[in-house]
């Protein structure tokens, strides 16, 4: 779960951090009230779940009161990479003498913490890493060790942070790692963190990406959940339970299992297709679920297909069926649907679905053949695609 | 052979009292698989159809005598009950559990590297593990798993697991041992870990490695296949439709930045001599081909 900037500083505030004042604002007569407050000049800045703000003109300097308000307006309903901007966080303009980078992760290859730390500050990090990879220090920290002073002293030391007081920077980071532990973050990256022209550091950008497994210990991840960036239908399938992921295509997907989901999307791109989205309805494919899945994808106009994918491990073929055949009593459905149901018990499974077929409800009697036929349902292989219009697997998959 | 868990495997459930627990417990028993106990603590002297429940896994061991265990206990209670398990001398632990939070898992990690050096963990967020034939502990269906080899196989997600095993079957190909390794950041074995012992073990010919979008794991594994493997391996990487920046469902499975990328796992598979399907079926019919030049 990605937080907003203004989230991301709140919980570095509540470690001790040093953020600049700032205040949270919706409209250009609340960032104008907020700037006097604050008091002029200010940074507004748009609170969106991208990166890229600055070059969009989302993030404008402004001298006094009047140009708060002309900034807020230009930017609200900015569309920066397809997020519209909602809200601002109008905050003090900071003098800025230097700029650092400094960040907390999870090494996967190693599974330890690793920390990086450059003097380098405030352009895209990936280009500091990929053009002088030396201008980053990196550090492995044990999880059960922690993160001691000592170690965050010599980090320091190598990274080498012109101007800046080493006790300070030691603060910094210590408190940065605590955030990133304490709030089960699984990424916090500070870019840039400044070094103003006073000779204090300051916090100036806040990343963070918080592990919404550790939710049931972190009563405010609730609020940060209702800010996260979803269209109106993965709001809808969010609301429902459900994993899914919104995409471009026509054909609806509806797995068990998110490999499996992943490989149906994989599949349906393979022969020509495109799908409008990963839906995964995990282990059980009840009625209640397959029910819930199909009015996600019924509601969505781009669907013209529906792929249903279920491998019956332990879940049973005849289950599946009897879902699938009740959520179509109970939800209209729209588009033709194309079931596979492979696994424990399929001929059950396919038993009872068999009378019901229909050009509404087909069976297909493996996963390629299915994802084929669901393609052919939608309108076909699209002149785009990899596979490309002449592969043939449309007419193979409607025979 | 089989790598890991065998007829001789005795096995502990730990929150075998809770629905998830009893219900894969006794299907794994129906299996055939040693199930010799279950822990819950408070719950001391019950039974679950006959299986006899214990207090702690050291007080199981006293009486008992077991070799792994599996974990079925809330997210919560994870990290507690794996350290229980090794510290009473568990010496292969597999966590079915899902939803650990990343930084339980990493502490877990760290501690079992450093205090429990013999301690295989599998997982957590893993379907478990199969020998077919002989031992089967975790969420796996051991009706689509055909006994005998000569093929091991390593997933890190559940239903593409079955479905390979399913693919081999159909075909009349047996598998050795298949490892869901699961697809949560920090996994306790790794497919380093699990392709060193299908190499190592006499009867396992050919590998199939069924990959996902997200981290270096993959990567990694190809380095591994191309310094140390001379057995063959076959992989599917699920994702490579999968739009930059979106996360699919398992908490590992991320791609961000152009890294972990499936054309960039694909690429680094290709380059160690690994063959690659384009999708789950195409990769069975590969290692059937394969397996039929052995």
């Amino acid at each position: 779960m990605d937080l907003l900037e203004h989230q991301g500083k709140e919980l570095f505030a509540s470690f001790g951090l040093p953020i600049s004042p700032g205040a949270l604002a919706l409209t250009p007569t609340e960032a104008v009230a907020a700037a006097e407050r604050i008091g002029c000049p200010v940074v507004v800045k748009a609170q969106v779940h991208t990166g890229g703000r600055g070059k969009a003109g989302g993030i404008r300097l402004a001298e006094d009161l009047e140009a708060v308000s002309r900034c807020a307006e230009k930017i609200l309903g900015l569309d920066i990479k397809g997020h519209v901007v909602r809200r601002l966080w109008v905050e003090a303009a900071t003098d800025i003498a230097a700029e650092f980078y400094v960040s907390f992760m999870l090494d996967r290859g190693t599974r330890r913490h690793l920390g990086m730390l450059s003097a380098q500050g405030g352009v895209d990090i990936e280009d500091v890493s990929a053009n002088s990879p030396e201008a980053i220090s990196r550090i492995q920290i044990d999880p059960s060790d922690g993160f001691a002073a000592d170690d965050a002293r010599n980090w320091v030391t190598s990274a080498g942070l012109p101007g800046a007081d080493v006790s300070e920077a030691v603060e910094v980071l210590l408190a940065l790692y605590r955030a990133y532990r304490e709030g089960d973050a699984d990424l916090i990256e500070v870019n840039p963190l400044v070094l103003t022209t006073d000779g204090r550091l300051q916090v100036l950008d806040a990343k963070v990406t918080l592990d919404s497994s550790a939710r049931f210990r972190h009563p405010e991840y609730d609020a940060y959940d209702k800010t996260a960036p979803r269209d109106a239908r993965e709001q809808q399938a969010h609301s429902r339970g459900l994993q899914y992921v919104g995409l471009e295509g026509n054909v609806g997907v509806i797995a068990n299992g998110a490999g499996l989901a992943m490989a149906s999307v994989d599949m349906v791109s393979d022969v020509g297709g495109s799908a409008a989205n990963f839906l995964d309805i995990g282990g059980g494919a009840n009625a209640e679920v397959m029910s819930a899945a199909l009015e996600v994808l019924n509601d969505d106009p781009s669907v013209r297909a529906i792929f249903i994918n279920i491998f019956g491990g332990i879940t049973k073929g005849e289950e599946v069926a009897n879902g699938i055949i009740e959520a179509m009593r109970r939800v209209d459905i729209a588009s033709p649907i194309v079931v596979r149901l492979d696994g424990t018990n399929s001929a059950e499974g396919w038993n009872i679905l068999r009378p019901r077929l229909s050009d509404r409800l087909e069976l297909a009697p493996d996963m390629l053949a299915a994802a084929r036929l669901a393609v052919g349902r939608a309108g076909g292989v699209q002149a785009d695609s990899p596979a490309g219009a002449g592969s043939g697997a449309l007419e193979e998959g409607a025979r | 052979m089989s790598i890991w868990v065998d007829e001789e495997t005795r096995v502990v459930y730990q929150g075998l009292t809770g629905s998830a627990g009893r219900y894969y417990g006794l299907l794994n028993r129906d299996y055939g698989t040693k199930v010799v106990a279950g822990v819950t603590p408070g719950k001391a002297g019950a039974d679950v159809d006959g299986i006899p429940v214990y207090g702690s896994v050291a007080a199981a061991l006293a009486e008992i005598d077991a070799n792994a265990s599996c974990v079925f206990v809330p997210a919560t209670f994870v990290v507690k009950a794996v350290l229980e398990a090794a510290e009473a001398g568990i010496s292969f632990i597999v966590v079915i559990t899902e939803g650990v939070p990343m930084h339980d898992e990493a502490i877990l990690f760290s501690r079992l590297r450093r205090e429990f050096p013999g301690v295989r963990m599998l997982g957590p967020n893993c379907p478990g593990i199969i020998s077919p034939g002989k031992c089967n502990i975790g969420i796996t269906a051991g009706h689509i798993a055909k006994p005998g080899g000569p093929v091991g196989i390593v997933s890190r997600s559940g239903t593409l697991t079955y479905q390979a095993l399913y693919e081999l079957k159909e075909k009349g190909i047996g598998c050795t041992t298949c490892v869901g390794i699961g697809g949560d950041p920090v996994p306790g074995t790794n497919f380093i870990d699990t392709l060193a012992a299908f190499e190592a073990d006499d009867e396992t010919e050919a590998v199939m490695l069924i990959g996902e979008i997200g981290g270096s794991a993959e990567e990694e594994a190809a380095e591994f296949i191309a310094a140390e493997m001379s057995k063959p391996v076959v992989a599917y990487v699920a994702g490579l439709t999968a739009p930059p920046g979106k996360k699919m469902g398992h908490a590992g499975a991320i791609v961000s930045g152009g890294k972990g990328t499936a054309a960039a796992k694909v690429a680094a598979f290709e380059a160690a001599g690994v063959t690659i399907g384009r999708n789950p079926t195409e990769a069975g019919e590969l290692m059937a081909e394969l397996v039929a030049t052995l």
